[in-house]
């Protein structure tokens, strides 16, 4: 039991509802002090659960009430913190409060600035529960949460259309993950008869493998929704509409991962189930890949980050379908860190240039803004993979993991993609901060961002260097024997990793990464390649990367289009023609046939008296003629 | 042969009825109408009093009373109204008066 | 406490409020609006007081009032309440009052028979929900008919008279038919016992053959199947709602959609359970046909009220297909979608009145942006939208989800489609949140220092139906915020809807031991 475990999402609800309610009139300017008190408070409780956890070796838990008492269907408000829990309360709220004193500078002056102190201390509290919660209506419930917090946040400058849009995609996108999400919780249920985690990983298995693998599909389709994975993909790119601290936040660090945290949070499920597996290995594999090229042809600083964030939760996911739980959530650890990183870095770039995003006006920024600069190399040298950068250990661990869980093709995947990977990273950062400057310097001073935001850049730079060492040595870190009471048992098989097989790795994806490093130099700084020739060359696959892969386009035309022709048909014709149609018809023909009856009515009293007359002699005559009897 | 039976009546009673009801369906003045009906009415009457005649019974004969005093009642309503259609309408041709209509 | 008849008096003090007015010739316009808000509020409290004395735990009817009131027929006068009319009944006095605050200043000719037809309405509504004898049922139920077609018939919109009617005519077809039902079903009581009643609780004591469940179960079924309005019968409620006041919209779509699901709960299940379990299967395609289809309706109406009228289509079909679910979950669900429905549905209307009375149209393509101008009403009209669309830790997705986890456990594939509208109601209340609060005010230009302003294409929706209302051009950006008096008809609604997402036990500890006892018949699955 811990009594003020609830205090961790509460400190960051009040903030954001105080801000709500208040901002506008009186706090206005100032609620960012509101704000970062709030997510402070949940950092420091949530460094001391993580202690206690860590101490004790055992999960806390707090039940707060019955949700939903329906029967035989009762739902608790109930925390729970495991050693994943604990790992993702710290990134949570750690790489949250880094990204609310940075948007203190950021968002300075925006006419919306309680608002966004508001939504995104509220998005705090969403995750919080997100992760805290023990049994899968609840992590339903905060699901559905953060993609509220996301819809408010990505529509945050809603006088655009494009980031209305957007908003709206965002979350018409992700209900479509839901939907097969709560299926799976429904299924579960039925099957069941409970939600609490610990009662549904005992009762796996009992299940018929049909079921286990239809309710791991199920919910694996909510984290396809969630984290961006192929082919639902398409919305987070979009979402790069929102500002960049949200980006960095919602659409890097934290809310895309919940789809990993939660399968990895249901391994048990997974585990029970190959086909699963292996559905997800190869859908992780397939984001990672086909994400990695859009993110070479891409121009908008931020949406090459955008897809690298899709390509690495990919690898995430692939993690998770070999059997690599712990490696899938060390790569979402380190990748908080860089990714958080890269983004806020783009950001200070973007603030600096005057809200400027596409890279071929950039260039040279080097000199302007050092800080930013160098956080930002450090940031992308860990995506890329250089040794010894935070990205590198969580990413080899990965293709390893791949390996010798036997799938060697989904390995060779990832490798290529980190070539990718290594590529588009410096292609970024040596046409942003090197060469000519292509910015029109009459009307575009690039200068460096103030404190409040660099020394974030700081911080997580010092994170993406260091983060990757607690996972050393490889599959064998003070991490991994962290996580252990959590992904043990169950038909947990570990697979065992010779330090041959490490180094081999380790050495091909150095020479990997530094291959990718050498071509962008190549292309962007010496110009002995020349990237338009080879586009042009590729034709196209090169077009095939810059639309996308036409997913928006495919969706646009299988999906959107068609049902927006049925609903306009049930409604002009199934609603107005046919029902109505037969309700207005019968109406017309009471209406017609009272009009013929109407001309009986002649006014002439001759011819009623007739009418009584003729009438009372048939009703005789039929009494007479049918006879007595008829009464009888 | 000369015994008097309820068929007399009945056949006078009809032979009335018919004269009225033919009256009522065929001519247009109110008033004839409205004399027509009295002789409808006495039709029945008629036809009381032969069965009150033949059983023996005043039960037939008080029927008639009634009939006589509400015909009486009706007689003062009918003309009422006929006397206002006249003077309203300034007419008692029935086919000219067509307020029933639709 | 004891002796003093709560519902009688909650039930009749509309009645005394209507019939002060209406005895009060002279009463200014003014005057009539406070008594009615008096009278409205008056019942209001009692309602509350009712609620506060109600015994959770107990079964069976409270505050029950009975005496023989025509002995020869076997009509009683019998009042009383249980779990599931006891909130129905606070929800009608709250959202009357409601509704008598929202017409204080949009109603402007002939406000004192408006007010009397509001009074009159409420006394038909509250007596709907108390009444435990068929009579008393009947005449209510006909009772509330008349005020409301006389609110979309005097006070509506332009094409007022033909939904009027329509609405009229629709419902007393159903309530013919349910007439037939209500005299087989003495007749048929008569015949078994020898007794003469139309008390409820004593007829579902008796035993209905089998052919005869059928058919009266359908006539029951057809006058509620109305009232939901469950597809196909559903095509008067678009145009009721377009047509009538704001306050009509609310009233009809808070409290008189309810009665269908009332009536189901009330009468077709203890009285017919036989003829339920048979007419199960169709009724439950029905409701998800209902449920997908008003969603995908709802996508594409350029008009605000005919949107939430579709979206009520939808939300409607979860009572009926948790209902015929038959098990807990499906029956709480039903009750608490009703309960939410209510207070969401309504303040949606409440929400389209505020912009009605500014701009006077409801074309959703008149509006945009009015996030900017109009913040507190942006608020409001955000939370809403989310409460309909289902979002967790708001009233609507806590019955939502109950009901179909209730016909998922009975019939997969009824639980499988109808969840699918997750997706189609997130798409067409987002769609109207965006344009009508976010994005710009039609013909604005973008701002300076928007890299969108490149952009000008517009999303891809093929062009239907346009001005229905004529082409008056409105400028949403002089359109002041939400007054004190219109926050006040939404905020309590707004409260009530949180309330109910983070804490729905409360509501279904009032449900639980009645709805155990509809269940029994059907083996309590889920219990």
């Amino acid at each position: 039991m811990a009594n003020w475990l609830f205090l961790i999402p509460l400190a960051p609800l009040a903030a954001a509802v105080i801000n709500f309610l208040f901002g506008r009139w009186y706090i206005r300017d100032r609620a960012h002090w509101l704000a970062i008190l709030g997510v402070a408070a949940a950092f420091v409780l949530s460094v001391a659960a993580f202690a206690q956890v860590a101490g004790d070796g055992e999960a806390i838990s707090q039940h707060l009430y019955t949700w939903i008492p329906a029967g035989d269907f009762q739902i608790p408000v109930a925390l729970t913190v495991d050693q994943l829990t604990a790992v993702m309360l710290v990134v949570v709220t750690g790489v949250g409060l880094l990204v609310h004193i940075y948007s203190v500078g950021y968002m300075h002056g925006d006419p919306g600035f309680y608002r966004f102190f508001s939504y995104l201390p509220l998005f705090v509290f969403s995750m919080l529960m997100l992760v805290l919660a023990n049994n899968y209506l609840l992590l339903f419930v905060f699901w559905e949460a953060v993609g509220l917090c996301s819809f408010l946040l990505i529509g945050f400058w809603y006088r655009r259309r494009s980031a209305a849009q957007a908003a709206k995609k965002a979350f018409v996108v992700n209900r479509v993950g839901d939907f097969g999400f709560g299926l799976g919780v429904m299924l579960i249920f039925v099957n069941l008869g409970t939600l609490e985690y610990t009662g549904v990983f005992e009762g796996v298995a009992s299940l018929p493998q049909g079921t286990v693998t239809l309710i791991a599909l199920l919910l694996f389709t909510g984290a396809i929704g969630k984290s961006a994975q192929i082919p639902l993909f398409v919305w987070l790119p979009d979402a790069m509409e929102g500002p960049t601290p949200v980006s960095a936040l919602i659409h890097a660090a934290t809310m895309v991962t919940a789809g990993i945290f939660m399968v990895a949070r249901s391994w048990a499920i997974f585990a029970a189930s190959p086909d699963a597996m292996l559905v997800v290995a190869i859908i992780g594999a397939a984001t990672a890949f086909v994400a990695a090229t859009i993110g070479l042809t891409q121009y908008d600083i931020k949406k090459v980050i955008a897809y690298s964030t899709v390509s690495q939760l990919g690898y995430m996911a692939f993690a998770l379908g070999v059997g690599a739980w712990a490696a899938a959530i060390f790569h979402l650890m380190t990748h908080a860190f860089f990714k958080g990183l890269l983004f806020l870095g783009a950001g200070s770039v973007i603030h600096g240039m005057h809200d400027e995003q596409d890279m071929r006006h950039m260039g040279g920024l080097k000199k302007y803004m050092p800080v930013t600069y160098w956080t930002f190399l450090i940031g992308a040298a860990a995506n890329a993979g250089i040794v010894p950068f935070a990205g590198f250990w969580s990413k080899d661990e990965i293709i390893v993991g791949a390996w010798v869980g036997g799938r060697p093709i989904i390995a060779i995947v990832g490798l290529i993609a980190a070539l990718f990977t290594s590529l588009y990273m410096f292609r970024v950062v040596f046409l942003t901060f090197h060469g000519e400057e292509r910015f029109d310097r009459h009307h575009v001073k690039p200068h460096e961002s103030p404190a409040v935001m660099t020394i974030p850049l700081l911080i997580l730079s010092a994170g993406a260097v260091l983060a990757g060492f607690v996972g050393f040595p490889p599959e064998n870190g003070a991490f991994h024997h962290f996580l252990e009471p959590v992904f043990s048992g169950h038909g947990a098989e570990a697979h065992h990793v010779s330090t041959a097989t490490t180094l081999t790795f380790g050495a091909i994806s150095t020479v990997i990464a530094l291959a990718g490093l050498g071509l962008a130099y190549a292309a962007y700084i010496r110009g002995s390649l020349n990237p338009a020739t080879i586009a042009a060359r590729l034709g196209p696959l090169y077009q095939l990367a810059y639309r996308r892969w036409y997913f928006d386009e495919i969706y646009e035309t299988v999906i959107v289009h068609p049902l927006y022709r049925l609903s306009v048909w049930l409604w002009r014709v199934v609603d107005v023609q046919i029902i109505d149609g037969t309700v207005n018809g019968v109406a017309a023909l009471v209406s017609f046939t009272a009009q013929r009856w109407r001309r009986v009515q002649t006014g002439l009293v001759a011819n009623y008296a007739l009418a009584i007359a003729l009438g009372t002699v048939i009703i005789v005559g039929v009494y007479l003629i049918v006879g007595s009897n008829l009464f009888q | 042969m000369s015994e008097l039976t309820a068929n007399h009546f009945l056949v006078l009673s009809a032979a009335l009825f018919i004269i009225g009801m033919m009256g009522v369906l065929t001519r247009r003045n109110v008033l004839v109408i409205f004399m027509c009906v009295e002789l409808m009415f006495n039709a029945v009457n008629v036809s009381f009093i032969g069965f009150a005649w033949e059983q023996n019974s005043l039960v037939g004969q008080t029927f008639a009373l009634f009939i006589i005093a509400v015909a009486a009642a009706e007689a003062v309503v009918g003309l009422g109204i006929i006397m206002a259609l006249s003077r309203r309408l300034d007419t008692v041709d029935i086919d000219k008066v067509r307020e029933l209509r639709e | 406490m004891d002796g003093f008849p709560i519902l009688s008096a909650l039930t009749y003090v509309p009645l005394v409020g209507a019939a002060i007015i209406f005895f009060w010739p002279k009463a200014s316009p003014q005057a009539a609006r406070w008594v009615a808000l008096g009278a409205s509020l008056v019942s209001l409290v009692l309602s509350l007081v009712m609620l506060a004395g109600f015994d959770t735990s107990a079964s069976g009817m409270q505050f029950v009032e009975r005496f023989e009131w025509l002995p020869a027929l076997g009509v009683s006068y019998h009042f009383g309440v249980d779990g599931i009319s006891v909130l129905l009944i606070v929800l009608s006095t709250l959202l009357t009052t409601i509704a008598i605050v929202a017409s204080w200043s949009s109603i402007q000719h002939r406000v004192r028979e408006y007010m009397i037809t509001m009074l009159l309405l409420e006394t038909g509504m509250l007596g709907v929900f108390v009444s435990l004898d068929l009579f008393l049922f009947y005449i209510f139920w006909e009772v509330m008919l008349i005020p409301m077609a006389l609110l979309i018939g005097v006070w509506g919109s332009a094409n007022r008279i033909y939904a009027a009617v329509k609405f009229f005519l629709y419902t007393l077809a159903g309530s013919l038919l349910m007439l037939v039902g209500i005299i087989a079903l003495y007749q048929s009581y008569f015949e078994q016992t020898g007794i003469r009643t139309l008390d409820v609780l004593q007829l579902q004591q008796g035993n209905y053959g089998y052919t005869f469940q059928m058919w009266v179960f359908a006539a029951f079924f057809i006058a509620f199947a109305i009232k939901v309005p469950m597809w196909p019968f559903h095509t008067w409620l678009p145009d009721a709602h377009v047509e009538a006041p704001t306050a009509g919209s609310v009233l009809l779509a808070g409290v008189l959609l309810k009665m269908g699901g009332y009536g189901l709960l009330r009468f077709n299940l203890p009285l017919f359970p036989d003829a339920a379990r048979d007419w199960a299967p169709v009724i439950m395609v029905l409701s998800v046909i209902g449920i997908i289809y008003g969603a995908l309706v709802a996508l594409v109406q350029p008009d605000l009220k005919k949107l939430v009228a579709y979206s009520s289509v939808s939300h409607m079909g979860f009572v009926t297909l948790g209902i015929f679910a038959f098990n807990a979950q499906g029956l709480y669900g039903a009750m608490i979608v009703m309960l939410s429905h209510g207070l969401v549905t309504s303040a949606l209307f409440l929400c389209v009145g505020v912009i009605y009375d500014r701009g006077h149209t409801r074309l959703i393509s008149r509006f945009g942006g009015l996030a900017t101008n109009m913040p507190v009403y942006a608020s409001f009209l955000g939370l809403f939208t989310f409460a309909s669309l289902g979002l967790p830790g708001l009233s609507g997705f806590v019955g939502e989800f109950l009901s179909i986890l209730g016909a998922f456990r009975a019939e997969r594939a009824a639980g499988v489609i109808a969840f699918l509208v997750v997706i189609f109601s997130a798409w067409y209340m987002l769609w109207m949140f965006q344009r009508v609060a976010w994005q710009r005010a039609p013909g604005e230009p973008p701002d300076a220092n928007d890299p969108e302003a490149k952009l000008a294409a517009d999303e891809p929706r093929p062009v239907m139906g346009g001005a229905e209302h004529g082409d008056d051009v409105i400028d949403p950006r002089t359109f002041r915020d939400v007054t004190w008096r219109e926050a006040m008809t939404l905020a309590p609604l707004a409260v009530l809807s949180i309330w109910m997402g983070v804490y729905p036990q409360w509501f279904m500890n009032f449900l639980r031991t009645a709805l155990e006892l509809v269940a029994k018949p059907f083996g309590g699955i889920g219990f």
